[in-house]
């Protein structure tokens, strides 16, 4: 608690913004059914309320895989950030 | 509906059933380890699994063979609003990519096999831990009777027990054998069965789904015909439709939401997350597990199809099975239908192994004998996932089916009440212990008691607990019960605790650190009792 604060790197950060954006985003778009609760335009004699989600399934895998890309890399430079200012 | 027996379905189902019979008793050998009557062996498969072998339990586990017939059956009655199944699963993932880590992490530093076992090590509260254990069970116990109605459908169209008979000896004995069949691999093996059968049945599962949705629109003309046809069944029946009306989009948007919450708190879930061997298999898995969402949106739309195809049954349990005996020559529909059979045998195994480590952990040693040992604790959980799934069994047999869907939509509503304790806690300390109970006890009687005055849709005779949606109070709008029981627990919890704080009521002892929180396998103190890894894990 009582080290240099100058090393600690802020809670908040732009990478950690767009990590929390990519987990949100889901829930926005799905949760907001009257966005999507018609039929046309139809993909393939699906209904546009159908294939709408099922694409969201792999737009959200996208943003999630990407969230997990970013923490990790977030965290590695972290500890690497520790380590270094320790020594 | 039954025209005797399928004899080719069903000695394909036949084949399949003992194969994975096999399988289960073999996989006691698999990845053994040196303690093998310690919980963390029988009950979670030693803490070992890689990446892939996660992925599948994971899939096996919360892709049951009650969804397989339920969701679609829902698309077959209502259109639309069966469909809130692929939200809500598109949801759980970017959730539990948050929580379930630090659950892991905390887990592995202090031995936790359960989530009452978390509880009670941050809250240091037996009552708060025994009251989250109780409903683990409670939710847990429908389920599995609902994976046996599972296999009840397939056996029925098959022409084997079910309706066909009137003997109920005759009428039930398939069910029977499949069933002890399943509790004593569960026994011997303990979760090492399920994980190496959930190979083959997600494989099948994946096989059937692929043909089904390739082969059967040829057959039927194309998804616009598919469409044209369900659409102009709902407008007959005047119930449902392809999009859902304004009036029910709350209750679409309330249950994918409700769910999603609900999913991760059931004991199953933590089971199969916690067997995993390292933090970063859980979050790697939180990015490979949409695939099932996929898997399951096009399942839905079979939904459709059935209608297209003629399927006029009353149950509509029974709409895909019937579907795929319609559409697949003999041999593939017992390829389907052992799918569904193998689907349901996965997770009923998981759920009463969950069901039991609860028990054991949780009521056995900390109420009745708190000296117990890894052995004594290990053949306590053996036995008594025998007795849940009697339970089970009995429940199915004795009561009327819709019973246990009844039973299963409540326990959804009770489970989501373990939330505020079990994630609140993961990040928080600062909720009281004694406020977390007086919001569970309000959320599990408050959704109890709406669900008790939802009247059935589709039965007169049924006046209590025929759904899950109420009206929302202060809105207004129809939405799932479970997610209002959850808002009104937070907000007991929240006001109690500022109340407790203020009173300077005792807090328990909270024997986690912040650190344990990320820790990872390989820091000190995270126990890895790992055989080396071999088939199946990644790298």
């Amino acid at each position: 608690m009582s080290e240099v604060p100058e090393v600690r790197p802020p809670v908040v950060t732009p990478v950690r913004v767009i990590i929390a954006v990519c987990l949100l985003a889901p829930f926005v778009a799905m949760l907001w059914v009257g966005s999507y609760a018609k039929t046309d335009p139809a993909l393939g004699g699906i209904p546009f309320f159908y294939w709408y989600q099922m694409l969201w399934v792999l737009i959200s895998t996208a943003l999630t895989m990407t969230a997990y890309k970013l923490w990790q890399r977030d965290q590695r430079a972290r500890a690497a950030q520790k380590g270094g200012a320790s020594e | 509906m039954n025209n005797g027996v399928n004899g080719v379905a069903l000695g394909v189902f036949i084949f399949f059933f003992l194969a994975v019979t096999v399988m289960g008793f073999l996989a006691a050998r698999w990845r053994k380890a040196e303690n093998e009557q310690s919980l963390d062996e029988w009950g979670l498969g030693g803490r070992s699994f890689g990446t892939w072998i996660t992925w599948f339990l994971l899939g096996g586990d919360l892709y049951t063979a009650y969804t397989f017939v339920a969701v679609p059956a829902a698309i077959y009655a209502a259109g639309a609003a069966g469909f809130f199944a692929v939200p809500y699963t598109i949801l759980v993932y970017p959730l539990i990519f948050t929580f379930l880590p630090r659950l892991w992490s905390v887990s592995h530093r202090h031995g936790y096999v359960t989530t009452s076992d978390f509880v009670r090590g941050r809250f240091g509260s037996k009552g708060l831990s025994l009251a989250v254990a109780v409903t683990g069970i409670l939710a847990t116990m429908p389920y599995i009777a609902l994976q046996l109605v599972g296999i009840q459908a397939v056996l029925d169209v098959m022409g084997v027990g079910g309706s066909a008979n009137s003997n109920w000896f005759v009428k039930d004995l398939p069910l029977l054998i499949a069933f002890g069949v399943l509790a004593a691999y569960t026994y011997s093996s303990g979760l090492r069965a399920p994980a190496l059968i959930a190979f083959v049945k997600d494989a099948l599962i994946y096989i059937v789904i692929a043909v089904a949705i390739i082969y059967i629109p040829t057959k039927l003309g194309g998804f616009d015909e598919i469409f044209s046809k369900a659409a102009g069944k709902y407008t007959a029946a005047g119930a449902g439709g392809l999009v859902p009306a304004e009036a029910t989009q709350w209750t679409y948007a309330t249950l994918a939401l409700g769910s999603a919450l609900a999913l991760f708190m059931y004991p199953h879930s933590i089971t199969a997350t916690l067997s995993s061997k390292s933090r970063d298999v859980i979050r790697r898995n939180t990015t490979i597990l949409p695939l099932y969402s996929l898997m399951l949106g096009l399942l839905a739309l079979l939904g459709f199809m059935a209608i297209a195809a003629g399927v006029k049954v009353t149950n509509g349990q029974l709409a895909i099975p019937q579907l795929f005996e319609t559409m697949f020559p003999s041999w593939f529909a017992g390829v389907a239908f052992a799918a569904i059979g193998i689907g349901a045998l996965v997770p009923a195994a998981i759920m009463s192994i969950a069901a039991a480590n609860l028990f054991t952990r949780n009521i056995y040693k900390d109420f009745i004998k708190p000296d117990a040992t890894p052995e004594q604790e290990t053949k306590v959980s053996k036995l008594v996932s025998l007795l849940v799934k009697v339970g089970a069994l009995v429940f199915v047999l004795t009561m009327d089916k819709t019973v246990a869907i009844n039973f299963q939509l409540l326990g959804g509503i009770w489970i989501l009440q373990t939330f505020p304790a079990l994630v609140g806690g993961l990040f928080t300390r600062w909720f009281h212990r004694w406020a977390l109970l007086a919001g569970w006890a309000v959320g599990m009687v408050y959704g109890t008691v709406a669900a008790y005055g939802v009247a059935s849709p589709t039965n007169p005779g049924q006046k209590h607990f025929g759904g899950s949606n109420a009206a929302i109070p202060g809105i207004g709008q129809i939405g799932y019960i479970g997610l209002t029981s959850f808002v009104l627990n937070v907000l007991v919890t929240v006001v109690l605790t500022f109340v407790l704080k203020a009173l300077k009521a005792p807090e328990g002892v909270d024997e986690t650190k912040p650190q344990d929180y990320t820790a990872d396998a390989g820091d000190p103190g995270v126990q890895v009792e790992l055989p080396p890894a071999t088939a199946g894990a990644s790298h």
